[in-house]
């Protein structure tokens, strides 16, 4: 049975084969929203904060993780709201032509 | 209840998560699934997020609901607030907070576990050695992407100058405040033993990580600048996957891992389309080597007004638009589209031209004439307009420079030498809209200026093509 740190490790290295692979031709046009999406996605160290901020007491570590899900939750929310605004001008002349 | 959650429940909806985030990247590399992929993404990262508090359980979320709430604010608020044209210094930003955020997880964790509990020995005694070292690579990885983000930032607003800044002795500078980033790193991981060490520790590997992400950037020229938000944004995505170990979190390790691959690709992608590896954006501070060929002095340059302009744009049969960073800067895009327009009604075949970098984001152009409602089948790319040129009546770069500048082809002692631009001089004639002669982003001479058939049109953009359309609507009225 393998300890978590290698499953950690294994998973870490699958998971960069796959985000190799998915990126391999993308057109020009996309460049921008995919940096800006995926960039929303690597806010999910919002996730991280969240279990850090779990106790309640006024301690430095509250505090650290308190700024820690404001910045992450900047993040997500405004990558994904910026991405789906520059796809939104895609979609907007796909109607029209 | 509690064991059919935690064993069963919370993992499988981790595993969704996952799922969902490589579908939702999947959806964002075509044109026709992006903003489904999106979408996506963005359900994948809501399922990560209640899973993360029904794994919690009953905990005090005071702090949580009100970071949240803060958070989500800035956010929306400030991404339905930025304009089109300032869309890539607002993803810098957003970017060095998720890799501060990551920092800060680690530095939370690090208090939590060793300072305030006052542990009586280092942090591979407390986390174990794995944990030590991710803790202390988070820190370091997400603290460089916050400052050099920031710093990003300030370069493409304007805020600070975009030229490179190039201490003397970088490498070294940069190489002992590593190495004592290091030594700070191992020292908290294994050898510190009381809380007050353990802080002087941590902050002395927060601080001086900082100090090397601004060190990072401030060489970066301008127009090498989408290069490095994408490397940026792949060492935010490696931070959280750092985070991850720590927390022995597979939905950050996964995730983070893949932003950090995927955005690894798209900065190779870009160095690509601009002829430099990623050792020589970050290494080597732009437009140093080729000294002789900077922004020299001009010979004869032809200066014309907008009437000028508009007399030849109203007997051309095809014309050529590029765009570039001036065109955003002076919000052109719809005046621009008006032009086209009318000239369009008269049967003159229209179309842009978009070299990759154009702007400072590859598809920035993209984004910001799909505002303006240009149709997406004008757009043309450079590869396919290249051949175009020579039979083309008129070119209007809107401005433009780097990307048109023919040293890259015809000087090889060019510092942009090699890298692929528009070859706008084989059309008939070539408007250039240009607020002055200074050079572009790269900070070198841009011969073009000085061809036969180039014609120099100076001023704001928008301004300048408000009267190139006037005057071609009288023109068209007069005939």
């Amino acid at each position: 049975m393998m300890g978590p740190l290698l499953v950690g490790i294994y998973v870490f290295v699958l998971a960069c084969f796959v985000g190799f692979e998915i990126i391999t031709k993308i057109p020009p046009t996309l460049h921008t929203p995919l940096m800006s999406g995926a960039n929303a996605i690597s806010g999910i160290t919002l996730v991280g904060s969240l279990a850090a901020a779990s106790s309640g007491e006024l301690a430095m570590s509250s505090v650290l993780a308190f700024v820690a899900i404001i910045f992450a939750t900047i993040n997500v929310v405004g990558g994904f709201l910026v991405t789906d605004r520059m796809l939104g001008m895609f979609g907007k002349k796909r109607v029209k032509s | 209840m509690n064991d059919a959650l935690n064993n069963i429940i919370v993992p499988v909806l981790y595993l969704l998560s996952a799922v969902l985030f490589i579908f939702g990247l999947k959806g964002l590399t075509r044109v026709r699934s992006a903003r489904r992929g999106n979408a996506l993404a963005a359900l994948a990262m809501l399922i990560a997020i209640v899973t993360t508090l029904l794994d919690l359980g009953m905990v005090d979320y005071q702090w949580i609901i009100a970071g949240l709430i803060v958070g989500g604010l800035i956010g929306a608020i400030a991404a339905i607030k930025v304009e089109m044209t300032a869309m890539p210094e607002m993803v810098a930003l957003f970017n060095g907070f998720g890799g501060g955020a990551s920092a800060l997880v680690a530095l939370s964790i690090v208090w939590k576990e060793l300072v305030e509990p006052a542990y009586a020995g280092s942090a591979a005694d407390a986390l174990g050695g794995a944990s030590a070292i991710t803790a202390f690579l988070s820190i370091l990885i997400g603290s460089i992407t916050l400052s050099g983000s920031f710093v990003a930032f300030l370069k493409l607003s304007g805020k600070i100058g975009g030229q490179p800044t190039l201490l003397p002795a970088r490498h070294v500078i940069n190489s002992l405040l590593f190495l004592v980033c290091a030594t700070a790193g191992i020292y908290i991981g294994f050898f510190s033993t009381e809380p007050s060490s353990m802080i002087t520790g941590a902050l002395v590997a927060t601080i001086i990580s900082l100090i090397l992400g601004v060190l990072m950037v401030i060489p970066i020229g301008g127009a090498d600048m989408p290069v490095i938000i994408s490397f940026l944004n792949s060492l935010s995505g490696l931070a959280a996957a750092m985070t991850g170990f720590v927390l022995s979190n597979n939905v950050l390790i996964i995730s983070g891992a893949l932003v950090g691959a995927s955005g690894l690709i798209l900065t190779q992608i870009m160095c690509v389309a601009m002829n430099r590896t990623l050792g020589n954006v970050l290494f080597s501070g732009f437009g140093q080597e080729g000294g002789s060929a900077d922004a020299g002095e001009y010979g004869t340059v032809r200066s014309y007004s907008p009437e000028e302009a508009a007399m030849v744009l109203e007997t051309v049969e095809s014309l050529v638009i590029v765009p570039g960073y001036g065109l955003a800067v002076a919000q052109a895009q719809h005046t621009v589209k008006e032009l086209a327009d009318l000239l369009q009604k008269r049967g003159v075949k229209v179309s842009y031209a978009i070299h990759p970098v154009a702007g400072r984001m590859p598809g920035h152009m993209n984004v910001l004439l799909a505002e303006a409602d240009v149709p997406y089948e004008q757009l043309i790319e450079m590869d396919t307009i290249n051949p175009e040129f020579k039979t083309t009546d008129a070119v209007l770069v809107v401005g433009a420079n780097d990307v048109v500048n023919p040293a890259a082809e015809k000087d090889p002692s060019s510092p942009i030498a090699g890298m692929p631009v528009l070859q706008v001089w084989e059309a008939q004639t070539v408007m250039m809209i240009k607020r002055s002669l200074s050079p572009g982003f790269a900070g070198i001479k841009n011969e073009l200026f000085e061809y036969d058939n180039n014609m120099m049109v100076f001023g704001d953009a928008k301004k300048v093509l408000q009267e190139i359309v006037s005057e071609v609507k009288s023109l068209i009225a007069a005939a």
